[in-house]
């Protein structure tokens, strides 16, 4: 699985990949944390901080027709799709550069061209989306492949059950990606479910589940890169369990121990597998990069997202006549 | 004209399609022949449903199709109505053209987070980059005994809500029409069908044609009383239109066809001349798009009212079962009948109208 971790199986590359998006990532985040006191990006953001690696790990196994569903706190995913920063933060200032034009805000990135077909907020509600999509690659006779990333919440709702019966029974080329951060807004898992392995629902559905440590960019990549292959071989469906943790709020910039939501010994444990952390120090180990060469790399990333805020801040918003107007599709 | 002509009576039918030459079929064969010739035209399209294959084949609507296009495109699903309507949204979304069957619109709660919060708001939250052409077949179920989970009907519910289209032909020639513009429409399609339309004849032409949605249609003339009919209610208010001939009373039956969007202006036109406007609906009363209709006359040009509005509804309680009690539920041709009278007699009593302010 983590065959990149073996000496001689080493692709530079792809480990400055993961790496160079796990930043993207995260800095993506803190620069919305930074900006969102001045209340002028007006959308409820949940960040993934913390939970970087899956995304990366997941996203660099997928070509660019592949389908990409996310959730609420999909940020992350977009971006390692390649989705660009500024049209996702023009998005939240609500303005017409914004990847919907300003009607979608925080909760639904969308952009086709990238097999972003659209993000949903009701919790499992992407589920059977990617799903249908895979059905779609099938009966198209693609080789395209479908990726679902939801939370362990997701995992309480009837359409996560219903999408993993039927990708089964048509054996679909889908992955579902089961980010288990083990809360869903301030309900611990415990008080929703008789067990915290999500995995365990795999086997009544017959397909294959694989439990991972979600914040190892290494395991999550060798589990996602079995699982897709497996899916565009016509093998059907993959469920993959990533186990990390949110280190902010359900919603909003904070950190929400503070407020009694979560014991702060909890998230500290957690900080300290830092999914970024530990991948810097694995890769400064094997010599794949050095202390400035990872410096370089988040000057760059930094540059490019604050030229993307200043973009989306100079994007004009919408026009008032468009709050009712493209409500339908029309044919040219 | 032949297609727009609702037939009360097989001998009417024949003497009115027979000779000319003109090919009649059921409301039901409208259905399946249009389900045919859209897949034989349409890789896209594609039937999902419970039992869409099995040998009753949705009371016929289906029958044979999963011999000519397979178990791919006729597809049986598992009774997973909200997740399958993702799964359709999700298709639709990656380039196919779905049609979702339930055999009853009573389902179409389970369904109800796919439909409002996915398929009703994709194209708009996705800032117009992503349609869903999707067609939700329903019907309505009525009699013999079904009782208060398999004769509902919620296409009120479904025009609140924006993003969704709701059809709901009442005659074969729609049927089809509205069938082959649902496909097209790129939009999320209700298409509301009704039990006791499945064996009413009609004209209707081989070739592929669309009814357009949002047109309504002028059943009957008159210049007494305005009765817009929805769905099978048409055939309640046709009976009694010819009822209320005998008594010298001249109704003029309109029949929306789509309820969103709803031709307005076919309404209004009526009731401008008639002045008593009647809604038939085959639904319960309140919130219901009988309320919308009277609400949109009352709006746009409450001067042309000369009586007040009256709603035919089904009463705000759920169907009953037993045969005594089903008969007593469901409103007909003698109730739009007693509303038509009623609003007649009414007229005297009716004060002037009032002079619009601006």
């Amino acid at each position: 699985m983590s065959d990149l971790k073996q000496p001689g199986h080493m692709d530079t590359q792809l480990l400055m990949d993961l790496y160079r998006t796990m930043i993207k990532i995260r800095r993506f985040e803190e620069k919305i944390i930074d900006v969102y006191g001045v209340q002028d990006m007006k959308t409820p953001v949940h960040l993934c901080i913390g939970q970087e690696a899956v995304a990366a790990g997941v996203c660099a196994n997928l070509g660019t027709d592949d389908y990409l569903f996310t959730n609420h706190r999909g940020h992350g995913h977009c971006l390692a799709k390649g989705m660009s920063p500024a049209s996702l933060y023009a998005e939240f200032y609500g303005r017409t550069n914004g990847c919907a034009r300003g009607k979608g805000g925080s909760m639904h990135p969308v952009d086709p061209d990238l097999g972003i077909l659209g993000t949903s907020a009701i919790v499992g509600g992407v589920i059977p989306l990617a799903v249908g999509a895979a059905l779609a690659a099938k009966l198209q006779d693609t080789q395209r492949v479908a990726v679902a990333f939801f939370g362990d919440g997701a995992s309480d709702e009837g359409a996560f059950h219903e999408s993993l019966l039927f990708a089964s029974l048509k054996e679909l080329p889908v992955v579902l990606v089961c980010e288990n951060n083990f809360y869903a807004v301030n309900s611990p898992i415990s008080a929703r479910q008789p067990d915290d392995s999500i995995v365990r629902f795999a086997g009544s559905y017959r397909i294959p589940g694989v439990q991972i440590d979600g914040t190892d960019v290494l395991a999550v990549h060798g589990a996602a890169r079995t699982a897709v292959d497996r899916a565009r071989a016509g093998e059907g469906p993959t469920l993959l369990e990533c186990r990390l943790y949110r280190w902010r709020g359900h919603v909003g910039p904070e950190c929400d121990y503070p407020k009694g939501c979560r014991p702060k010994e909890e998230l500290e444990q957690w900080m300290e597998r830092c999914p970024i952390n530990n991948f810097t120090r694995f890769l400064l180990e094997r010599g794949v990069t050095t202390e400035r060469g990872m410096e370089r790399v988040r000057n760059e990333i930094d540059a490019t997202l604050d030229e993307a805020l200043c973009l989306a801040r100079q994007s004009p918003f919408p026009a008032g006549e468009e709050a009712s107007a493209g409500v339908y599709y029309e044919r040219a | 004209m032949p297609w727009t002509k609702v037939f009360l009576s097989k001998d009417e039918m024949e003497r009115t399609l027979a000779q000319p030459g003109l090919r009649a079929i059921t409301y039901c064969d409208a259905i399946l022949e249009a389900q045919r010739q859209a897949m034989e035209t349409d890789g896209r399209v594609f039937l999902m449903g419970e039992g869409v294959d099995d040998p009753g084949g949705i009371f016929g609507t289906t029958l044979g199709l999963v011999d000519l296009f397979g178990k791919d495109r006729v597809m049986d699903i598992p009774l997973a109505e909200n997740g399958m309507t993702g799964v359709a949204v999700g298709a639709a979304a990656a380039g196919m053209k779905p049609v979702f069957i339930h055999m009853r619109n009573d389902f179409l709660p389970m369904c109800m987070d796919q439909l409002v919060n996915h398929a009703a708001k994709w194209f708009y939250m996705t800032g117009g980059r992503v349609n869903i052409p999707l067609v939700v077949r329903a019907i309505i179920g009525r009699g013999w005994g079904s009782a208060a989970q398999h004769s509902q009907a919620f296409h009120s519910l479904f025009t609140h809500i924006p993003g969704l289209k709701v059809v709901m032909p009442a005659t074969p020639y729609d049927a089809k029409g509205l069938f082959f513009a649902a496909l097209d429409d790129g939009n999320p399609v209700m298409f509301i069908e009704h039990r006791w339309a499945f064996g009413s004849v009609g004209y209707v032409p081989e070739e592929i044609y669309r009814v357009p949605i949002g047109t309504g249609i002028v059943r009957r003339h008159g210049t007494d009383v305005t009765v817009v009919a929805i769905s099978q209610m048409v055939y309640e208010a046709m009976a009694a239109a010819a009822q209320a001939e005998e008594d010298g009373i001249d109704i003029e039956v309109v029949e929306p066809r789509t309820l969103k969007p709803l031709d307005q202006e076919v309404i209004l036109s009526s009731v401008r001349k008639t002045g008593r406007l009647i809604i038939a609906d085959v639904a319960c009363r309140t919130g219901s798009v009988a309320a919308e209709i009277a609400c949109r006359v009352c709006e746009a040009e409450p001067e042309i009212l000369k009586a007040p509005v009256r709603r035919v509804c089904f009463p705000d309680a759920p169907t009953p079962a037993g045969p005594t009690l089903e008969q007593a539920y469901y409103p007909d041709s003698s109730s739009i009948l007693e509303a038509v009278r009623d609003l007649v007699a009414e007229n005297r009593a009716f004060r002037k109208p009032i002079q619009r302010s601006s």
